[in-house]
């Protein structure tokens, strides 16, 4: 079974924004019957403002691709078409709490719908038709550009990461090679190609995972060092109830720049699954204070500290 | 969890009376069967017994044939492996597009890293065997053919006594997965032609890890495990004793309970596959509805996702399978869908509903209540649904 959050689940259950929109000037289709995914973007733009009105979809799919077409419209309604714009696939997943690895091509198809249904808004060609790029996947139609595309937006590394977020190679495998190759060009071009951080032993390497946001990190005002104590007690005090449900607990030990140590312990401790918890209580600090921390269990404290 | 369990065909509830047979296996009777003491001796006589269960279960002869394993992917590897070893000089391989992976991959990998040749016969839109094709692939070339009793997505049973026949006529051996088939058709293998089948404890309401793969008396045989005598060195390693006093003990309630399998619950299920149709437009049952298990029925809704329609179905404590792509993350609807030629606009919308004889009426009545409701909600969602009626394709299949 999927691990969806519960946004996932709440715009899955209950869609906003489902259905045709009646004189929508800008309407993007995406997917196909056959690929097992299609969605129908509509919206009502007002031309003198370019804002987006009014936005409403219809999606053939799974649970996350419906999901992601109503986190989609209520995302756009109220932005201009250039601001719409600027979002991306990952706005998308972020704005859902995360989909699961195999499943971010159903955020994918919705930035490609938006990019459609403005495409058409303006009269502009929708570069679908596959003239900037021959097609690489065959089975699911899907050009160079699409791949270079999700391998920017989401800092793409491995075939296996493409497949998850385009489809591409998803099936007869044969575009395998081609699909690395696109990858490695355009991993040389943004010069992404350095290798990945090393971790110390225990540690989590989520800066590997978790997108840093230096636009709204500069947007938080600095904190004193109390406040910025303060600010990561109140944030572990928030996770405990949800680990305490699980019978464990966590406790701060201690705080030493960009690392932050912790203990955890009852059904915690020795709990194959508590890198999994570090991860849960590195993402809620890391979302708190708006800067990038590392949590690390107590027992990597430095000799001496 | 509470709920109503039809996905019957993935796994089954461990029976009560299975379970209490299993249980002194883990603290009283612990021994080793191997062992030159009391403790050992108690344990080898109750595998014995279990031995004898299948044995009945089955029809066969004698119950040295049935060899205990860990489940129906051992057996079929097993079983496939030994002939090729068996028959050195035969190069080609039969079996069909329908298989389950067990089998399936293990072709492909036989194929690209050993060489043999494999023949994979195709299927007609009810998903009958092409007897054709079969017929022209068998050579005496062809170590073994291994072809499924009853597939499990959609119960389309397969003339096994006929192409087994066939295959002995050329001198290879024939092996069966019959993991859905075993419980739920009557089976006499004493008087057949079948070679080898596989059978596996989960899908009878015996635990997880334990199935057996029986080989008719006389039939060459090499091991695929060795580091042990256990049976008859035919499966090497410590005896899983609890599992195979429990494989033994859902062997007999099958036997006991397959009448009401194809009575009540077989009403059942054509309740719901009656009612289901009566309901829905643009929906139809894939498979061969005059000839498939009596407990499964796969339904295609035409124009929405299987993963999207197994969702709702949960929040109504309904559990149920697809052959959607999505609810695997292969991004491919199932191969048996795409063999059987069910179009695109359908295929991602299969839906499977496999009973068991713990089904009841009042389960089913509920499951036809909430259907229609969760269909039509998702194709109110979808681009290609253009209202009950006025479909945008209708689709009209010649089996329906």
């Amino acid at each position: 079974m999927w691990n969806y959050t519960d946004k996932v689940k709440e715009h899955f259950f209950n869609p906003k924004n489902a259905g045709v929109l009646d004189g929508a000037n800008a309407v993007g289709e995406v997917g196909s019957i056959t690929c097992g995914d299609a969605l129908k973007l509509m919206m009502n733009v007002n031309p003198a403002t370019n804002v987006i009105e009014d936005a409403r979809f219809q999606t053939f799919g799974c649970g996350s691709a419906i999901a992601s077409s109503s986190a989609l419209t209520e995302m756009i309604i109220g932005k201009t078409v250039d601001e719409a714009l600027k979002l991306t696939n990952r706005d998308i997943a972020e704005y859902l709490g995360g989909l699961p690895p195999e499943k971010m091509h159903c955020s994918v198809m919705g930035a490609e719908a938006l990019r459609a249904a403005i495409s058409a808004y303006k009269g502009e060609e929708w570069d679908d038709d596959h003239e900037e790029g021959e097609l690489v996947c065959k089975c699911f139609g899907i050009d160079a550009a699409m791949i270079e595309r999700a391998v920017t937006v989401n800092g793409l590394t491995t075939l296996e990461e493409v497949t998850h977020y385009t489809k591409a190679g998803g099936s007869c495998q044969t575009c395998h090679e081609k699909i690395e190759d696109v990858l490695d060009a355009v991993l040389a071009k943004t010069g992404a190609l350095k290798p990945a951080k090393a971790h110390a032993p225990g540690t989590v390497g989520l800066d590997a995972i978790l997108p840093l946001k230096p636009k709204e990190a500069a947007a938080t005002p600095k904190l004193t060092n109390v406040q910025r104590m303060q600010a990561i007690m109140m944030a572990i005090d928030e996770i405990r109830p949800q680990i305490q449900k699980d019978g464990g607990d966590v406790e701060l030990v201690d705080i030493d720049g960009k690392d932050i140590y912790v203990r955890l312990s009852g059904a915690c401790s020795g709990c194959s699954q508590s890198a999994g918890t570090m991860m849960g209580v590195q993402m809620k600090l890391v979302e708190k204070l708006g800067e990038f921390v590392r949590v690390k269990p107590a027992s990597l404290m430095p000799a001496g500290a | 969890m509470a709920g109503i369990y039809l996905d019957n065909n993935a796994t089954t509830r461990v029976d009560a009376e299975v379970l209490a047979e299993m249980l002194p296996l883990f603290t009283q009777d612990f021994g080793n069967p191997s062992s030159m003491h009391g403790f050992g001796a108690a344990v080898g006589g109750k595998i014995e017994w279990a031995r004898k269960q299948v044995q009945a279960l089955l029809g066969a002869a004698h119950d040295s044939e049935v060899v205990f394993t860990s489940g129906g992917t051992e057996s079929d590897n097993t079983a496939i492996l030994s002939a090729l070893e068996a028959y050195p000089k035969k190069k080609s391989i039969v079996t069909s597009v329908v298989e389950h992976p067990a089998v399936l991959a293990l072709c492909d990998y036989l194929e690209k890293k050993r060489g043999y040749t494999v023949h994979r016969i195709g299927v007609d839109g009810q998903g009958n065997l092409d007897l054709d094709a079969y017929r022209a692939a068998l050579s005496e070339d062809v170590a073994i053919v291994s072809i499924m009793w009853a597939n499990n997505e959609t119960g389309t049973i397969f003339p096994i006594e006929e192409l087994a026949t066939l295959a002995k006529a050329v001198g290879a051996v024939f092996h069966t997965d019959a993991v859905q088939a075993v419980g739920k058709i009557p089976m006499k293998l004493a008087d057949s032609a079948v070679d080898m089948l596989s059978l596996s404890g989960h899908k009878l309401h015996a635990p997880k890890g334990i199935g057996a793969l029986y080989v008719k008396r006389g039939l060459r045989f090499r091991p695929m495990l060795r580091g042990g005598h256990q049976e008859r060195s035919r499966r090497a390693g410590t005896e899983n004793a609890p599992g195979i006093v429990g494989l033994g003990a859902a062997a007999q309630l099958a036997l006991h309970h397959m009448q009401d399998e194809n009575t009540r619950v077989k009403a059942l299920r054509d309740k719901l596959e009656g009612a289901i149709l009566e309901a829905v437009p643009n929906c139809f049952v894939t498979g061969n509805p005059a000839n498939r298990l009596p407990n499964t029925a796969n339904i295609a809704f035409e124009y929405i996702e299987g993963e999207a329609i197994l969702l709702l179905l949960n929040e109504h404590g309904i559990a149920a399978s697809s052959g959607s792509a999505c609810t695997s993350g292969s991004l491919e609807p199932s191969h048996v869908m795409r063999a059987m030629g069910v179009p695109y606009t359908a295929a991602h919308g299969a839906t499977r509903f496999s009973l068991s004889r713990e089904t009841t009426a009042a389960e089913i009545d509920q499951v036809i209540a909430v259907v229609p409701g969760i269909i039509e909600r998702l194709r109110s969602l979808s681009p290609y649904w253009a209202g009950a009626g006025a479909a945008p394709k209708a689709f009209a299949p010649t089996y329906a």
